[in-house]
This record gives C-alpha cells, structure tokens and sequence, in this order.
C-alpha cells in the first residue's frame, strides 16, 4: 500500500514538472498592459457591481465577498 | 467554456496537488495605493449619491493592509414607496478592512466588513487564497465569507436576522499572448427573513406583507474573455448565468472594448444585458392566498439594457508631485433602461420601466 501510495505521489510530481508554460514571459508584453487588466479601477467595478446586484434577483459571481444592503 | 481536449484531462486533473509541489514565478504583491470615488445614481425615484475611499499599505515583506469607508446617501420615492409608503431619506455606511499576505505564489486575504442603515446591519468576514501555477499561465482563487444581517423595521420593533454563506471559486487562464480567460463559479446560502419589512403583495388589488421562504440557495457561474486586438485596443465579453431555489434563473451578457486615444488617455465603452425569469411565488396580483408571496419587482420578468463609458486620464509621472508612481482621473457614466414584464405601474395600469443615469468620478494613485 506504501508503495502504491509512494508511486502515485511520484507520478504525481511527474506531471506536474512537465507541464510547461505555452506562452513564455517574455510573450506577456500585450497581456501586461493596464488595458488587460482584469479590474483597472477597482473601486467603480465594485460601485457598479453593487448597482446591478441591488436592483436584480441575480448576484454576480465575482468572487468579491462584499456585505450589506442598500437596497433600496 | 474553456475547451479541454481530451489528452489533456488527466494532467488538469492533478492541479490540485500541483498546488502544493510546484515552485513557479512569485505572485505580486498588492501595490500601495489610494483611490477616492464620487458616484451618483439617479433612476425610478430613487436617488443615491456618496464617497468612497481607499488605501492600502505595505506593512512588511508581502504583507499589506487595507481600509475602505464607503457612503450611500439615499433619496426614494420609488414605485413602491409611492404606491405604498411615504418618501424617506436615509443613510448607508460601509466600512471595510483586510489584510493581504503573498507567500511564494500563493495570495491569502482576510476582511471585515460592516454596514450600517436605520433599518439594516451587516457584518461580513471573508477569506480569499489564490495561488499561480504553470509560471503565471493559471490562477486560481478560493473564496469564502460569511454574513450576519439583522433587518428591522424604523417604525416599530420588528427584528429578525440573516444568515448568508458564500463559496467561491475561479479560475483566470492565460490562453495565447493576447488573451486572458476567467471562470468564475459562487454558491450562496442564505437562511433567515429574506424579504422586505415594508413591502406588500396584492390579493385581487388588496395589499397584504409579503411572505418569502426562509432559505435560499443560488449559483453562479461567469465565464470572461480579455483579448488585446493590438496595442491601443482590448476587447472583452463575458457571460453569466444564475439559478437558485426559488425558480429564478438569469442570464448575464457583457462586451466591451478599451482604447487608448493617446498616451494619457483612455477611454472604455460597455455594453451589459440582464434578463431573469419570475420567482416561483411572484405575481402581480395573486387571484387566492398562498404560503409564499411576493410582489417585489427584482422578483419579477424584467430585462435591462446597460449603456457605458468612461474616460481616464492618465498622469504622465514628471507632472506628479511628492514622488508619486503614477495617478489617474477616470470618469464614468452609465446609461440604464429596466423593463418590467409583470410589474403593474398601478397608478397607472400599464408594465413599469424606468431609465437610470449613473456618474463615477474616480481619481487614484500609486506610490
């Protein structure tokens, strides 16, 4: 049982270390840019977010873990 | 959805023990940053405006901590309010802190948040780990917060609570030299006295307190895509879908695009769709009574149309003062149109639709 365990943790490994970036650093120049930011203005993106999900049914899989109401 | 092929499943399939074996590029800590926001929105009687500000410090190697004070300053005489109550000004007021850490490739935030009305209290704790692999290519987050509400009532004693819980999970992919993908799914369980205190639902035009199930428990799942079209330009799209226990479903469709007009500045347009389906205890007007109803319009078929835009201004260093990094105004504004498909204006007989215009004005800076 040890010795299945060992092998699979082994094998594991071995699949991580191969697994080898498809785009390199030095290709990341366009996806550095402010333009292919994910939230360029963090705090609007929040303001706008919290502007749609108080007047829908629907909340926004955002992974922000904001609280309160103002619902109205 | 991002496509697998087939002879790769068994290598995404070990991601989570990569996790923890591999040692790849370091996750960049958080800068240290501030940002002021003032926003505005003015739609269907209700009027909202207010500050926001934030900061956030480095405190050592890799740690950072944040502070967030946030203000709703409310005017509303909406639909229902005028058909049902008086007018009422009111004032919400948010104030946050966290605390970030960056070991290696791996991000953990921790937060607190709290928000505070006459009539309405929320405390929120939240955790968030994130942790690249594959040299930066992925990243992949794991949220968690946990929400303590109490709702009552301005005019008499009425007090109950609500009890939320959020699970979250993404993904940001990095897909070819120009192009980012996110995955982002969120469970949300809620347990407690999930409606309005003030609002009614009608039995054949009479007005009695709504009556909502005492739990319920949504999903949603986002799927975005950045592209960089070239230098001065980037493209993006998303879709959201949303479904819950309560019989509502939603669909979410996004696009937008970036563009640099010169070197200081920036402008974004958007496009954003919503459309849901009713709860499975909504109606306009109920024809008998039922355990369960409602009558609140966020409740109902409606659809809205989001029209925006914004322009940054990007200060260029040498004119920064006191050895800023850089700094940045951003105004915004947002064009909304709600249509309402079983939402009775009952002033006057006919399906309500408001419009909506929405400002940001937004200044931050890095040092």
């Amino acid at each position: 049982m040890r010795s299945l365990l060992l092998g699979l943790t082994l094998m594991v490994l071995a699949g991580c270390s191969s697994v080898e970036p498809w785009v390199m650093p030095y290709e990341r120049e366009a996806l550095a840019d402010p333009i292919m930011s994910l939230s360029r203005v963090p705090l609007i993106d929040q303001y706008r977010q919290h502007v749609f999900d108080v007047r829908q049914a629907a909340k926004t899989a955002s992974m922000n873990q904001g609280g309160g109401c103002g619902c109205n | 959805m991002v496509v697998i092929e087939r002879s790769q499943w068994p290598r995404m399939l070990l991601l989570p023990a990569c996790l923890v074996a591999m040692t790849l590029s370091a996750a960049t800590p958080p800068e240290d940053q501030v940002e002021a926001l003032y926003h505005s929105y003015d739609g269907g009687g209700v009027q909202v405006t207010g500050p926001a500000v934030f900061a956030r410090k480095t405190l050592g190697k890799g740690v950072s901590a944040s502070a967030q004070y946030y203000v709703d300053t409310i005017s509303s005489a909406s639909i229902d309010v005028v058909t049902s109550a008086s007018e009422y000004d009111e004032e919400r007021t948010e104030y946050s802190l966290g605390v970030d850490w960056v070991y290696g490739d791996s991000e953990m935030a921790v937060g607190y948040s709290h928000s505070d009305e006459d009539d309405y209290t929320s405390d929120t704790y939240s955790l968030l780990v994130t942790q690249e692999v594959f040299g930066g290519m992925s990243s992949i987050s794991m949220g968690y917060s946990h929400g303590d509400d109490v709702v009552e009532r301005v005019d008499n004693d009425f007090r109950d609570r609500i009890d939320r819980d959020r699970y979250g999970l993404g993904l940001a992919q990095v897909l070819t030299p120009t192009m980012i993908a996110t995955v982002n799914y969120e469970a949300i369980l809620e347990e407690g006295y999930l409606n309005n205190p003030y609002r009614s639902a009608r039995i054949l035009g009479a007005q009695i307190p709504e009556r909502y199930p005492r739990t319920r428990t949504s999903q949603a799942a986002q799927l975005r895509l950045l592209k960089s079209w070239n230098r001065e330009t980037s493209l993006n799209g998303s879709y959201q879908y949303f479904t819950d226990t309560w019989g509502i479903q939603a669909n979410t469709f996004e696009i937008g695009a970036s563009h640099y007009l010169d070197k200081e500045w920036l402008i974004d347009l958007s496009y954003r769709y919503y459309t849901q389906d009713a709860a499975s205890f909504y109606s306009d007007n109920f024809d008998r009574e039922f355990n369960y109803m409602a009558r609140d319009k966020e409740l109902s078929t409606f659809n809205y149309n989001t029209f925006g835009a914004r322009v940054t201004w990007n200060i260029q260093r040498e004119r920064l003062p006191l050895g800023l990094n850089n700094a940045s105004f951003t105004v915004g504004y947002d064009y909304m149109m709600f249509s309402y498909d079983d939402f009775t204006d009952i002033r006057t007989g006919e399906n309500y639709d408001f419009n909506s215009h929405v400002f940001q004005i937004y200044f931050t800076s890095r040092y």
